[in-house]
């Protein structure tokens, strides 16, 4: 489980994140959802150490990450995966060995047993065979599905996703929805979720938290989200017509 | 320019911490020892080539006349090209040509958070990405530099030949006459300190990107930039100290 406790983040004069207190909870689908701007990637930059939050802390599983150095903190990132939203492959490596990396500088396994583990992680994500195309080969459906390949390649416990179905097609966006439910439930991961797609909030949202200006405004279930009088959620949910059309058939 | 200097010997320090696995990071250094090694053989041999065969024919030119030896243009010839050419002129070409590189290479990890992606995993960052080429700098720049006095001497050697003004004997005669082994030493001083200047400054710039692909680009000029005024303040202090 991960915990946040009054997260502050500023940038010079200007305050991005107020406050934010909020538990993720393993094993389940974490979401973090709000308009452009409302500091939803900062807050999962806060949480895995990319910013360091100017107050509050991060804890895993009951450990201060926050007050940790570089070195104390290893030992809980080499459970961390992460896909970034523009999935951060590395360019110069092929597929094969963007997964394996994290395997080559942390693992004493053999070369088979890395090249199994990438078989398996490419297995998972449906691209098996494709171990020597390089990531400027292959489509943004494919490069996220690398992306969460190398995340799992650590069998990590904490599973961060940032805006998974940003320029994906509506079908490939919800195959990649269905890869980050199904992993979590596989492996039991604390899986932090930062999208503004309302098919994944619907489709995945266990546990859903949304930010307005930096604040937590509500936190609910995807079966909650439909019937909250909250005024900013409302007419961030249902700002399409067709979720307004939705709603009315509820 | 304090913070700018604080932040490039902290980012130093971080680079060469201890690594999470040296096999892998050797890996990189031979990596980075081809790109920046062979990579940069054929614009090094080029330019070599027809700076030593212009000086020989520029100090024939200037210096012959019947009170003078005709070797003094293979001797004087050998000196600029050991202590200034070779090294200097060398290492503004590959500031270019590899600094240039690096700074957007590394910039554009950072851009498109392949750097965050690092950090993620518990990788030292700085010391995956910079170190390794900052070691293949301080080993390859200083061979380039060598293969560019060899290729210099004999770019003036074949002018020589090719002028006929200047027998080549003479000019060999003039290669060997007076030779003070300090020359050497301060050649090498000098290419060693310029593929730290060259590797380190770029990376820096690299590694501070921010934005998008036309920060890149202003990284990799500034890094280029500030390497060239950097191994030319390098060079002045080096020649003052040791000649």
């Amino acid at each position: 489980m991960i915990e946040i406790v009054d997260i502050y983040k500023t940038f010079g004069e200007n305050a991005v994140l107020k406050g934010i207190s909020a538990s993720f909870k393993a094993g389940k689908n974490n979401l973090i959802i709000g308009s452009s701007g409302s500091g939803k990637t900062t807050l999962l930059k806060c949480i895995v150490g990319l910013h360091e939050p100017t107050k509050g802390e991060v804890y895993y599983d009951k450990e201060n990450f926050t007050a940790m150095n570089f070195e104390g903190r290893v030992p809980i990132r080499k459970q961390i995966g992460m896909l970034f939203q523009n999935s951060a492959l590395f360019d110069s490596m092929t597929v094969e060995q963007n997964i394996i990396f994290p395997l080559n500088l942390f693992t004493d396994m053999s070369k088979s047993e890395k090249l199994d583990r990438a078989n398996f992680c490419l297995k998972r994500v449906n691209l098996e065979g494709k171990n020597k195309l390089y990531p400027s080969e292959l489509s943004g459906g494919m490069k996220k599905r690398v992306g969460i390949a190398r995340a799992i390649s650590m069998q990590p416990k904490y599973l961060f996703v940032d805006e998974p179905n940003s320029g994906l097609d509506p079908k490939t966006a919800i195959l990649i929805d269905e890869l980050i439910n199904e992993i979590t439930e596989e492996f039991k991961t604390t899986t932090v979720v930062v999208t503004h797609d309302m098919n994944s909030v619907m489709g995945i949202g266990d546990n859903i938290i949304f930010l307005h200006n930096g604040e937590k405004w509500w936190e609910g279930s995807n079966h909650q989200i439909a019937h909250t009088d909250n005024k900013e959620l409302n007419s961030f949910v249902f700002a399409s017509k067709f979720m307004q059309a939705a709603r009315e058939k509820l | 320019m304090f913070h700018s200097l604080g932040r490039y010997i902290l980012l130093l320090r971080l680079s060469f911490r201890k690594p999470e696995k040296f096999s892998v990071y050797w890996d990189e250094i031979m990596r980075e020892m081809v790109s920046i090694g062979i990579g940069s053989l054929g614009i090094i041999a080029i330019i070599s080539v027809f700076i030593g065969a212009v000086a020989a024919i520029q100090v024939a030119f200037q210096l012959l006349s019947p009170y003078i030896s005709k070797s003094v243009v293979g001797s004087i010839s050998r000196d600029s090209t050991i202590l200034e050419f070779s090294p200097t002129i060398s290492a503004l070409v590959l500031a270019g040509r590899v600094g240039s590189s690096i700074a957007s290479q590394i910039g554009t990890m950072r851009v498109t958070e392949q750097i965050d992606a690092l950090e993620i995993m518990g990788v030292n960052a700085p010391g995956y990405l910079i170190a390794p080429k900052i070691i293949a700098g301080l080993t390859m720049i200083p061979l380039l530099t060598i293969t560019s006095v060899i290729l210099g001497l004999s770019g003036g050697y074949i002018a020589c030949a090719a002028s006929r003004d200047i027998a080549t004997s003479d000019y060999i005669l003039g290669l060997q006459n007076g030779f003070n082994p300090v020359i050497v030493t301060v050649c090498a001083v000098k290419s060693i300190a310029f593929g730290f200047i060259i590797t380190s400054v770029c990376s820096y710039f690299g590694f501070y990107t921010s934005g998008g692909s036309l920060e890149v680009g202003q990284s990799a000029t500034k890094g280029v930039v500030f390497s060239c005024i950097w191994i030319l303040f390098a060079d002045l202090v080096i020649s003052s100290l040791l000649l």
